[in-house]
C-alpha cells in the first residue's frame, strides 16, 4: 500500500513525540543533568576519593578557568596575544592584599591604625576596575599599532609589575617586597566567613568546599558574560577584526576601541580572579605572578581552543592539574628508574607546555576543541596569498 | 672620580651589547616582519655555552690564545645551528599562517630553551672563568678596564662586518632583495629560504658574541639572563626603527646610556624614593614612549602599522 520510504516517513512521525531513550537529545539532556550534578558534587566526591588537597587543587582551577576566560577573550576573540596577563591577576590581587589587611598599618599608623579592612564585595568590583584601568593604560599606546607590539609590552609590563611588586617596600612600605603581605582577611559571604567550616543545611562544609561553591558561582558568572559578549555586537565585532582589521575597519567599526575594550575587559576578570586568590590564600607575594604563569594561562586557552569556552574549560582543568599529577608521578617513577631525580617536575612542566604551544600552533592551531569559526579561519587550506 | 662619566662610559659598553642583540632583531623583523621573541634565549645559550667550553678547555690546560677563540667559535657555531633550527621548526611552517600562530610559537621555544638550558646547566648563577688580570684604566676622571675595552671595540668591528656583509656582498643583497619584496625577489632567483635561514644564523652569531660579551663583563650567567636582555635588546630595536641596522645599532647605544644614566640619577632626582633597582623599568619606559610618540622608531621611515 505505501512504498518503503512513506512508511518511513508515518514511523518518524510518530515517535517524534517520544524522544528514542538512545537519541542523541536524550543521551545529550542526560549527560549534561550528570556532569552538573558532578561538578556540584565534586568537592565532596575529590574529598572523599582523594583528600582535602586535592579539593584545593578544584578551587585553584576554578580560579584559573576564570583567568583562562578572561585571557580567551583578549586572545581567542579579539586576537590580540597578552603575554602579561598574570600581571592584572596580580592588580587584582595586591588591591585585595592592601584593602583588606593589617599591612598599610605599618606604612601610614597615623591614618590607618588597624590597617584598612574593606569588605571583600566592594574590593571586587574596585580590583577589576583598577585591573581594567592598567589595561587602558598598556593597551592605548600599543593597540593602535601592529599585534606584536602589544606581545612585547605586555611581557614587560608583567616583569615591570614585578619589579615593583618586589620594591615598593622603601622607604614606604607599599608592598612589603619579597616577603609579600600575609594575614588578608577571609572572604565573607553575608555575614559568614568562608575560611572556617560551616554547618549548613545539617551538611558540615570545610572551608575549601565553601570556597570552591563560592568560585563555581562566579566562574559560572564569568562563563555567562563571556558567552553573551561572545555572540552580541562586540564579540562579533572582535571576531571580525580578529580575522581582518583592514577589511573591519573598512565596514566603519572603530578597531582600536573596540580592542581597547578587550583588553580592558580580560584585564577585569583577570582582576577579580585576583582578589578571590588573595581572599583565598590570605597571603600574596611577587612570586604568585611569575612568566611561566602567564605562559601557563596562555597554555590553557590555546590548548583547549583560542575563542572557545568549553575548550578553554577543558584546557584550565587539565592544566591546572597537570603539575600535581607530574608532582606525583614523575618524582617515584625517576626515583625508581634512575635511583635519583633529574628533573624537577617544576621545569618538566614549563617543557611541556612550551612543547604544547608549539605542537599546538604546528598541528592543532584551533585547539583540541575548536571553535568552528577560529578552525575556518586557522585552517591551512583555504590560505590567502597576498602579493 | 667623575660619575657622569662613569655612568656613560657603563652605558656604551652596555649598550653595545644591546645593539648587538638588537640587530638580530631587526635583521629578522626587517625580512619576516615578525618578532623573533625567541632571541634573548640564543643570547643565553652562547653565554652559558662559550663558559662551558671556555671552563672545559681551560682545564685541560689550553693556552687562553687558543682557549678563547676556540669557544667562542664554539659558542657561534651552537647559536647558528640553534637560530636554523629555531626557524625551520616554528617559524618557516607558519609563514603563512595568521600572525597570532608565530607569535605563540615564538614564546613556546623560549620557554623551551629556558628550561632545557636550566637542565643543562642547572639553576644556579654559572661564574665566568678568570681569564687575565682585568686591568682598570682612569680616563678623565672615569674608569674603564680591559674586558670593558675589549667589548666596546670588538662590538664596533662586528657592527661594521655586518653592514659590509649587508651592503657589499651578494648575500648581503639577497637579504635585502627580500626584505624589500619576498615575491619578487623569489621571480630574480633568488632562493629566499636560504636568505631567511642564513639570517637567522648571522643574527644569532652576534647573539652568541653578545652573550658572551654580558657574562664577561658581569662575571656571570644564568639560564634567566635571556629574556630581560632580549627584551631590552628589542626595545633598542623599536628605538632606533625596527628593521632598520642602522637604528639598531644607535638605538642600542642610546638605550645603554639611558638605563645607566637613568640608574645613576634616579635616587638623587626622587629624593631617593626611587633607588637603581628601579633600573630594569627605564627599558621600558622607553618603550611605551617611543610607541607612544614616534612608533617608527628614530631612523625608521615605514610606518610601524602594516596591515
Amino acid at each position: 500500500m505505501f512504498s518503503q520510504s512513506k512508511k518511513e516517513d508515518i514511523l518518524r512521525n510518530v515517535l517524534k513525540g517520544f524522544p528514542h531513550p538512545l537519541s542523541r537529545k536524550w543521551t545529550r539532556g542526560i549527560s549534561v543533568w550528570l556532569m552538573c550534578l558532578g561538578v556540584l558534587l565534586l568537592p565532596f566526591i575529590t574529598d572523599a576519593a582523594l583528600g582535602r588537597g586535592w579539593v584545593r587543587i578544584a578551587d585553584f582551577s576554578m580560579l584559573y578557568i576564570m583567568l583562562a576566560l578572561g585571557l580567551n577573550i583578549v586572545v581567542g576573540y579579539a586576537g590580540l596575544l597578552d603575554l602579561g596577563y598574570i600581571a592584572f591577576f596580580a592588580v587584582g590581587a595586591y588591591t585585595y592584599a592592601l584593602a583588606g589587611s593589617p599591612h598599610l598599618a605599618l606604612a601610614f599608623p597615623a591614618i590607618f591604625p588597624d590597617g584598612v579592612h574593606l569588605p571583600f564585595w566592594l574590593v571586587l568590583p574596585l580590583g577589576a576596575i583598577l585591573a581594567g584601568i592598567f589595561g587602558v593604560l598598556l593597551g592605548a599606546p600599543t593597540l593602535r599599532l601592529r599585534g606584536d607590539y602589544l606581545a612585547i609590552v605586555t611581557l614587560g609590563f608583567g616583569e615591570i609589575i614585578r619589579i615593583f611588586m618586589n620594591n615598593l617596600n622603601a622607604p614606604i612600605n607599599f608592598t612589603n617586597g619579597p616577603q609579600g603581605i600575609s594575614r588578608i582577611d577571609p572572604i565573607q559571604v553575608g555575614g559568614v566567613s568562608l575560611n572556617a567550616t560551616q554547618e549548613l543545611f545539617g551538611i558540615t562544609l570545610p572551608s575549601v568546599h565553601l570556597y570552591f561553591y563560592l568560585f563555581l558561582s562566579l566562574t559560572l558568572v564569568i562563563v555567562l558574560v563571556s558567552q553573551r559578549l561572545e555572540h552580541s555586537r562586540i564579540g562579533r565585532a572582535w571576531m571580525a577584526i580578529r580575522e581582518d582589521e583592514v577589511a573591519a575597519s573598512a565596514m566603519g567599526l572603530n578597531t582600536r576601541n573596540l580592542k581597547l575594550l578587550a583588553f580592558a575587559m580580560g584585564a577585569m576578570f583577570g582582576g577579580v580572579s585576583g582578589t578571590l586568590f588573595a581572599g583565598f590564600q590570605g597571603f600574596v607575594s611577587p612570586e604568585s605572578f611569575s612568566l611561566m604563569e602567564s605562559v601557563m594561562i596562555l597554555c590553557m586557552v590555546v590548548l583547549g581552543g583560542m575563542g572557545n569556552i568549553a575548550g578553554v574549560i577543558v584546557g584550565g582543568v587539565l592544566l591546572a592539574i597537570l603539575p600535581e599529577v607530574l608532582r606525583h608521578s614523575v618524582v617515584p617513577l625517576q626515583q625508581s628508574l634512575f635511583g635519583k631525580v633529574l628533573i624537577d617536575p617544576e621545569s618538566l612542566r614549563m617543557l611541556l607546555f612550551g612543547t604544547a604551544l608549539i605542537l599546538m600552533m604546528l598541528y592543532r592551531p584551533a585547539g583540541l576543541l575548536p571553535s568552528r569559526l577560529r578552525r575556518r579561519e586557522l585552517d591551512d587550506e583555504e590560505k590567502v596569498e597576498t602579493l | 672620580m667623575d660619575i657622569f662619566l662613569q655612568q656613560i662610559i657603563n652605558g656604551l659598553v652596555q649598550g653595545s651589547v644591546y645593539a648587538l642583540v638588537a640587530l638580530g632583531y631587526t635583521m629578522v623583523y626587517g625580512i619576516l616582519g615578525l618578532i623573533n621573541f625567541a632571541h634573548g634565549e640564543v643570547v643565553m645559550v652562547g653565554a652559558l655555552a662559550a663558559i662551558s667550553a671556555l671552563t672545559a678547555l681551560m682545564g685541560w690546560g689550553a693556552p687562553i690564545w687558543l682557549a678563547l677563540p676556540l669557544s667562542v667559535l664554539f659558542s657561534i657555531a651552537a647559536c647558528m645551528a640553534l637560530g636554523y633550527t629555531i626557524e625551520r621548526v616554528a617559524y618557516r611552517p607558519l609563514r603563512h599562517a595568521p600572525r597570532l600562530a608565530p607569535l605563540i610559537t615564538a614564546i613556546g621555544v623560549s620557554i623551551v630553551l629556558q628550561n632545557l638550558a636550566m637542565m643543562i646547566w642547572g639553576r644556579g648563577y654559572l661564574p665566568f672563568p678568570t681569564l687575565f688580570t682585568n686591568q682598570s684604566h682612569t680616563l678623565g676622571g672615569a674608569i674603564i678596564n680591559d674586558i670593558q675595552l675589549i667589548i666596546f671595540s670588538s662590538a664596533l668591528l662586528m657592527m661594521a662586518g655586518l653592514m659590509v656583509i649587508v651592503h657589499r656582498t651578494r648575500l648581503g643583497r639577497a637579504m635585502r632583495a627580500v626584505a624589500e619584496n619576498q615575491h619578487a625577489a623569489q621571480l630574480m632567483g633568488v632562493d629566499v629560504n636560504r636568505v631567511i635561514s642564513l639570517t637567522f644564523m648571522l643574527g644569532s652569531a652576534l647573539a652568541a658574541v653578545a652573550g658572551l660579551m654580558v657574562s664577561a663583563n658581569y662575571g656571570l650567567a644564568h639560564y634567566y639572563m635571556g629574556f630581560l636582555l632580549g627584551l631590552k635588546a628589542f626595545t633598542a630595536a623599536v628605538l632606533g626603527g625596527i628593521g632598520n641596522l642602522r637604528g639598531a645599532m644607535v638605538g642600542g647605544l642610546l638605550l645603554g646610556l639611558i638605563e645607566s644614566l637613568g640608574a645613576g640619577y634616579i635616587g638623587d632626582l626622587t629624593h631617593g624614593f626611587f633607588g637603581s633597582n628601579y633600573q630594569d623599568v627605564f627599558a621600558f619606559i622607553v618603550l611605551i614612549g617611543v610607541l607612544v610618540f614616534r612608533p617608527s622608531g628614530l631612523l625608521g621611515e615605514r610606518l610601524a602599522e602594516r596591515a
